[in-house]
């Protein structure tokens, strides 16, 4: 697949198809030495990726983050997770394919994995709904929150939406109700969990796969209250400051790390992780295999204790 | 195009913005509903609500509360919890700037206040958010204060009661702010294992994190009359679905019929009803 660059990749982008027209050149004329120029330029390539990356704004890991040639929820469950076998449905309305989930098996130990799903292209990003979930998407997810909880199975969420959908029969169905109760039973599931925030996470549309023992997240990963383009519409009154939100509002995953709201940090191949999808799966997996059995090891009052007082302890106030 | 436009949706703040749909101050008010001008001590006794249209004013939170309980043995508790400013934060001015405006205004440190006190010698804990005060949005503060009346509820074995009035999650406090929604919904799980009921009233409006954690996990969830209550914003809704929206969309007697609260009471008769719920919940 081509590789798709960003709006601050276009460097980089020029020197690929520099690359390109050497190779075309060579494979016209297959006499013609282009190794040298070829090795040059990859050096080349190497030292700009290392120079945009090192320097990323927080309005740019944004873009990372929803780089529509990210990894999604569905090829992490793919390439780290054996046996998945979908669940549908919330049993009372519909199947919100904004939301995939069902029982895997992860290093051998069956276990109960979830996540918001987008779509690659246009036809899958519609029938996604672009990873916004609907109630139901939210309900199927309490269903399954409750599953793990009765058969003892570790629970991961994978976190990647722009938000909750804002749509009329979203609220008729009671969007607000239903990421309140994933809230709720997320916060006294007698079984551990672990979140990953892999994309995008959007606001409580995210936060309703997130009440978790251990939230980890991508290096590229946001996690925000609002996106940054909603920020800059509604309090710089011009959607176009989106940067200056991303960069105030303290979205990244270093950041959210360096103030205790998120547990660890994961970090991604230079320039992304989909541009090295092995490399980022197998450090996901390794991360996963030591949380997941430090987390078994701990009796399930202590579990849920810890859990608790993390989530009482959140906020920065004076008293 | 994202719904989290919508924490606090352009219309509310418009009407934040405004004065004219707060409790005025001078000595006549024009409902803004059906443009009668009344006396303000006329609607006072009328709990702000219109005598002529049955609108439902806007209510500071401590005048709120201070109707609704017994006029003895009134406390506000928890004043001694202050916001912060983590991010540094800055939009029109610093956000430590805004919150001192607004705390000069408003005689308040925060957008939720607390008070235990007596309804008809029953012993109630109930939170109300002050509107007014940045749009009633929900940071560490509001979720702090909603966990500590929690907590004294089930130390003084009250019922708790929070009367919700808010835009949403407080951009300015960043992620900190979304987090609340999760510190709230989590200390509701303790009041229900004592079994101690959580009555959730939501009044005009009851927006995005605050309609989409606690406010909504109420053992009983009353609302009162046409008060806007839904997860994402009207305009929001109307530019992603690019549809006109239905009429009545996301007010009270829309949630009523579509089975997301259990019943809608007038402010005249809050009070009344409240009793008869507790005591038969309560004992």
């Amino acid at each position: 697949m081509k590789l798709h660059y960003l709006e601050f990749e276009k460097p980089l982008q020029q020197l690929a198809s520099k690359v390109e027209e050497l190779e075309s050149a060579h494979r016209d004329n297959p006499k013609l030495n282009i190794s040298k120029e070829v090795k040059q330029l990859q050096n080349k390539t190497d030292d700009l990726l290392h120079q945009i990356y090192d320097e990323l704004t927080p309005w740019q890991i944004s873009q990372v983050s929803r780089h529509p040639q990210r990894p999604y929820t569905s090829d992490y469950i793919e390439h780290i997770f054996t046996n998945f076998q979908e669940l549908h449905g919330d049993r009372a309305f519909a199947d919100d394919p904004a939301i995939i989930g069902g029982l895997a098996e992860f290093e051998g130990q069956p276990v109960m994995v979830l996540g918001q799903q987008k779509g690659r292209d246009t036809k899958e990003r519609q029938y996604r709904n672009f990873g916004m979930p609907r109630p139901e998407g939210y309900r199927k997810a309490l269903r399954l929150f409750h599953l793990a909880e009765k058969f003892n199975l570790p629970l991961i969420t994978l976190i990647d939406t722009p938000g909750a959908y804002p749509g009329i029969g979203a609220e008729e169905r009671g969007q607000s109700e239903a990421i309140a109760r994933n809230l709720y039973a997320m916060s006294e599931l007698k079984t551990p969990s672990i979140g990953v925030v892999i994309g995008e996470g959007g606001s409580g549309g995210a936060l309703a796969l997130g009440v978790v023992d251990h939230l980890m997240m991508l290096q590229y990963s946001t996690y925000s209250v609002i996106s940054p383009e909603g920020c800059a519409s509604i309090l710089y009154k011009d959607a176009k400051k989106a940067d200056i939100a991303a960069e105030s509002l303290g979205i990244t995953a270093d950041h959210l790390k360096k103030v205790g709201l998120a547990d660890e940090v994961i970090p991604e191949p230079l320039g992304g992780a989909h541009r090295n999808i092995d490399t980022i799966m197998e450090s996901v997996r390794q991360s996963l295999i030591k949380q997941l059995s430090r987390l078994k090891k701990q009796p399930i009052d202590i579990l849920l204790s810890t859990r608790y007082q993390r989530l009482m302890s959140y906020g920065e106030f004076q008293s | 195009m994202s719904w989290l436009k919508n924490v606090i949706p352009p219309k509310i703040k418009r009407i934040v913005g405004s004065e004219k749909k707060r409790v005025p101050d001078g000595v006549w008010h024009k409902c803004s509903s059906c443009q009668t001008t009344l006396y303000n001590s006329d609607l006072e006794k009328n709990l702000y609500v219109c005598p002529k249209c049955d609108h439902h004013h806007r209510l500071p939170a401590r005048e709120r509360l201070k109707l609704l309980f017994d006029s003895i043995g009134q406390r506000e508790i928890f004043t001694d919890i202050l916001p912060k400013d983590p991010l540094r934060f800055v939009d029109s001015k610093p956000y430590d700037e805004k919150l001192k405006e607004a705390q000069d205004k408003h005689k308040t440190a925060d957008a939720l206040i607390v008070i235990n006190g007596k309804i008809e010698s029953l012993n109630i804990t109930a939170a109300a958010f002050e509107f007014s005060f940045m749009g009633g949005s929900m940071g560490s503060v509001v979720g702090e204060k909603f966990v500590r009346a929690i907590d004294y509820a089930i130390e003084n074995k009250t019922p708790f009661l929070c009367f919700s009035a808010s835009g949403g999650a407080r951009m300015q406090e960043g992620l900190f702010s979304l987090m609340q929604m999760a510190k709230t919904s989590a200390a509701l799980t303790k009041l229900s294992k004592e079994k101690i009921p959580f009555i959730s009233i939501l009044t005009d409006p009851t927006m995005g994190g605050v309609s989409a954690s606690f406010a909504m996990l109420g053992d009983i969830i009353i609302a009162e009359p046409n008060a806007l209550i839904g997860f994402a914003g009207p305009r929001v809704i109307e530019q992603t679905v690019r549809e006109k929206l239905p009429t009545g969309f996301q007010r009270a007697e829309f949630l009523l019929e579509h089975g997301a609260i259990d019943f809608i009471v007038d402010r005249r008769e809050m009070r009344k009803s409240l009793v008869n719920i507790i005591s038969k919940l309560h004992k």
